[in-house]
């Protein structure tokens, strides 16, 4: 038997290597040309405490997490306890016999595995525990043993031929192990039939972190925070190599601040939080709108209200993305729906914020910016970037103002897109005050009824036209399908595993899921709701914030399906439900 | 062959700004404003390239009145914004101009990280010791009981010590002015401009409208120069006179070298950059 999708999960104490273990794996399964795409669940403990790292292989792409384990590896007996509920039946259970005593009437495929024996015993080197382990699941799957090698020379060699020879040691006596013991290995043996070589392994994290450097990115400053501070760790290593920069604030007070100071001064400009951190920075998110300055902000969501549950998933800030903030403040949201999409969705976000000079919020999540996926790289050449527009000398070089600038540069001259040139310090003649004071043209702050509401227009006219140029959204199923489903953010890899197998049983589906949240593009909305009979609405939480922003613009009936544990959506119980409630209307 | 270049020296009229000040007639303010014209003047800026960061209160309005460079920001966030400011733009002189109220309440979080950072930046506070915009409340540096029109049961608290705050902080210059002596203020914010690192200048300049008590004969009595053989670079001596309640010394507290924030920025940097799209393709090749 032969099998194109494999879940694996490697359980136990938080710091006894699970990372470590998973990361081999990953990268030697990349270039063993299968699609792998990861999951974590790290401790919420400060230390210790229970983890796992999930890796699912395919041969054809996948798009979601996996619904259940075919091998768990079990460090120990809270690992087996916690996980087996998770694991097939048919599944396969590995573990170590001095640690995990398994349920007496456990249906699983069980083989013992005397980890910490072999290494500490039979190869005297204890902390090759996990090289061990990484060669034994290799050998399940049948991957090939020159990308172990080649991995753990390149990972080693700084340390010496002798520990490069002593964790090949390791690899080898792993996949003895399985040669011997497991018989029949072969039903767990993944042949890809397409490649994935060539694609790049990356987070969703990394994604906008390298999606913020080539869209020219040059600033960024953050505080810490659960989900998002690998964001600003990948940019304080990588910024300073394009002459950027990128560093921790006091609080997320300061970390904007800093950002609107920087974008101020002619930098492109971000900071990256979840949502405790977003709900400080709403202050000055008001003052970027204000003061029209260029600014992207990511929220990487995690679930619940006040500090609830930082290491688990939910899409519940959609509403705070949206519409936080006192007075009218307008802002773009985007969402992306993939890992490859925080790289273009990142491009996006500045390219949106530079242009119409407006903040700019990324909402990505716990499950987008953890996980860690094999991509197709994008291509550089291809990514368009945009500059803001700026004041010239030598005229302001926008050609539709439809204010005066009286000879005398004015920073918020009045234009057709409501987009006025910006000068940057230093440049002659530019001299103007950036102020969260309502102001007229020329920056001087003004309390009259016409200057407000001139003003409030010329904001709000920069979004009609950003929704226009919304990137495009994401599609997926059969155009003419009568059931819609219109969805976001990383619900979206959920949804296409679930049209792909319903589409195996007949039963057909399209779903449209916007990037841009606020403001809605009307262009992609429209047709698609007039068009379909049925429109389901999947959301991870519970109000179901897109259903009621989409139901407040679009009045119709929706069928909202929403789910608030902490957890993305399984795609057999998605799918399930979207059954039943298709059932109703055939 | 070369040739000289007369450079005008530019005047204390080449910084005001287009709007007249909207402050109450006899506010401390105006001398402060007058010493910030001078002290710009003295380092012969042009006005292109000086970038004005306040916060919110009367004080903070000062930029609009400045021909520079302005960010009138939000209450108690104009050092985040200076940090910002000055990690883009490293060579370009930022001053933060704000009141008490942004300066030791709301902002008081910022302020002492800014001093940590040793931001290069001169930070003038305008010290009243109420909140004049909202009419009169006291500010943290209202001594106790103090009583105004707002708080007329007086303030409940003891009042902040800028200084001792700011030197306990490690702020690497630490002076004080006094807004009726413009000749020393301009001096002092003119020292503070050349001083590489965070100048940190707590000025009294006394609300004519909701204080009754802090007055300019009030302060004018109170007030007295630091020593004439002072030294500042002596920090135990620094926390002595800054603590003294009677008199309060006006002039330069303390003066220290210390690496500044622009300093490490430079330093995080390789001498070659390389463009945004090679970074991003050297690491999509570590990635696969």
């Amino acid at each position: 038997m032969t099998r194109n999708d494999l879940v694996i999960r490697v359980a136990g104490e938080a710091g006894e290597g699970i990372v470590s273990t998973g990361q081999l794996l990953t990268q030697a399964a990349l270039r063993g040309g299968f699609h792998v795409l990861t999951y974590s669940q790290p401790p919420s403990e400060i230390k210790g405490g229970h983890a796992f790292y999930q890796i699912r292989l395919s041969a054809d792409r996948s798009y979601s997490k996996g619904d259940s384990v075919d091998i768990l590896l079990a460090f120990n007996q809270e690992a087996y306890d916690r996980n087996a509920a998770e694991t097939k039946d048919d599944g396969l259970l590995v573990y170590d016999p001095s640690e995990v005593t398994p349920s007496a009437d456990s249906h699983f495929v069980q083989v013992e595995f005397p980890l910490n024996d072999i290494a500490k015993n039979q190869l005297k080197f204890p902390i090759a525990k996990n090289v061990v382990a990484v060669g034994a699941l290799a050998e399940l799957f049948d991957l090939p043993t020159k990308h172990l090698d080649s991995l753990i020379e390149e990972r080693w060699l700084r340390k010496g031929e002798a520990v490069v020879q002593k964790n090949l040691d390791a690899l080898r006596a792993g996949i003895d192990y399985v040669i011997e013991h497991v018989p029949q290995r072969d039903n767990f043996a993944l042949y890809p039939e397409k490649t994935h070589a060539g694609e790049i392994m990356v987070s969703g994290s990394e994604a906008i972190g390298l999606g913020a450097i080539a869209a020219g990115c040059s600033f960024m400053a953050g505080y810490p925070i659960t989900p998002a501070s690998d964001i600003k760790e990948f940019l304080e290593i990588h910024l300073p190599k394009t002459g950027g920069h990128a560093l921790q604030a006091e609080d997320e007070l300061a970390a904007i601040g800093m950002v609107l100071g920087a974008s101020y001064a002619g930098a492109k400009a971000m900071t990256a939080t979840s949502g405790p951190g977003f709900s400080l920075m709403i202050e000055m998110l008001g003052l970027a709108a204000m003061a029209e300055l260029p600014c992207v902000i990511v929220d990487a969501q995690r679930a619940g209200p006040s500090t609830g549950m930082p290491t688990r998933h939910e899409q519940g800030d959609l509403y705070q993305a949206a519409f936080a903030g006192h007075g009218e403040c307008p802002r773009i949201v985007l969402a992306p729906t993939s890992v490859r999409d925080c790289f273009y969705q990142t491009v996006n976000a500045f390219n949106l914020a530079e242009k119409y000079q407006t903040p700019v919020i990324l909402l990505g999540d716990t499950l987008l910016n953890v996980r860690s996926e094999s991509v197709p790289r994008p291509i550089l050449n291809e990514v368009k970037v945009v500059e803001r527009l700026l004041f010239s000398e030598n005229g302001n070089g926008v050609g539709d103002e439809v204010g005066s600038m009286n000879g005398d540069y004015s920073r918020y001259v009045l234009t057709e897109n409501g987009v006025s040139p910006m000068s940057i310090p230093g440049q002659e003649g530019g001299q103007y005050i950036a102020t969260g004071l309502e102001h007229n043209e020329e920056g001087l702050h003004r309390y009259d009824e016409a200057t407000h509401t001139i003003m409030t227009q010329k904001r709000f006219r920069k979004l009609e036209r950003a929704a226009q140029e919304a990137p495009e959204a994401d599609r997926f199923g059969d155009p003419d399908a009568e059931i819609g489903i219109l969805t976001w953010g990383s619900t979206v890899g959920s949804v296409i595993e679930v049209i792909r197998q319903a589409e195996q049983d007949g039963l057909k589906l399209d779903m449209l899921a916007p990037r841009m949240l606020m403001p809605l593009p009307d262009h992609e909305l429209r047709p698609f709701i007039e068009s379909k009979r049925v429109i389901i609405i999947p959301e991870v939480n519970y109000v179901g914030q897109f259903a009621n922003m989409i139901t407040s613009q679009y009045p119709r009936d929706y069928v909202r399906i929403n789910i608030f544990g902490g957890m993305p959506f399984r795609v057999d119980w998605l799918l399930e439900h979207i059954r039943e409630e298709v059932a109703q209307y055939v | 062959m070369s040739s000289v270049v007369t450079v005008e020296k530019r005047k204390v009229n080449d910084y005001k700004g287009d709007e007249r000040p909207t402050w109450c007639p006899g506010c401390g303010d105006f001398g402060v404003l007058n010493a910030v014209f001078k002290a710009l003047s003295e380092h012969n800026f042009d006005p292109k390239n000086v970038i004005i960061v306040s916060g919110i209160g009367c004080s903070s309005r000062l930029p609009f009145f400045t021909d520079a460079y302005g960010f009138h920001t939000v209450h108690g966030r104009a050092m985040p914004v200076a940090a910002g400011i000055r990690a883009v733009q490293p060579d370009m002189p930022v001053l933060a101009m704000g009141g008490d109220g942004d300066a030791f309440a709301i902002g008081v979080g910022h302020l002492i990280h800014a001093i940590r950072r040793n931001l290069n930046i001169c930070y003038v506070v305008m010290d009243n010791a109420v909140y004049g915009l909202t009419k009169g409340q006291t500010s943290p540096t209202a001594e106790r009981g103090l009583a105004t029109k707002a708080t007329p049961q007086g303030a409940s608290d003891p009042a902040v010590n800028p200084l001792l705050l700011a030197l306990a902080t490690g702020c690497t210059f630490v002076a004080r002015g006094f807004s009726s002596k413009p000749k020393e203020l301009a001096d002092l914010i003119t020292r503070g401009i050349a001083h590489q690192g965070f100048a940190f200048i707590d000025t009294y300049s006394p609300c004519p409208t909701f204080n009754t008590v802090n007055t300019f004969k009030y302060y004018r009595d109170a007030t007295e120069d630091l020593p004439a053989d002072f030294d500042p670079t002596d920090f135990n001596a620094a926390l002595h006179y800054a603590a003294s309640e009677d008199p309060l010394y006006l002039g330069l507290y303390y003066q220290a070298e210390q690496p500044t924030f622009e300093d490490h920025i430079r330093n995080n940097k390789p001498e070659l950059t390389k463009s945004a799209m090679t970074v991003v393709e050297d690491l999509f090749d570590q990635m696969s």
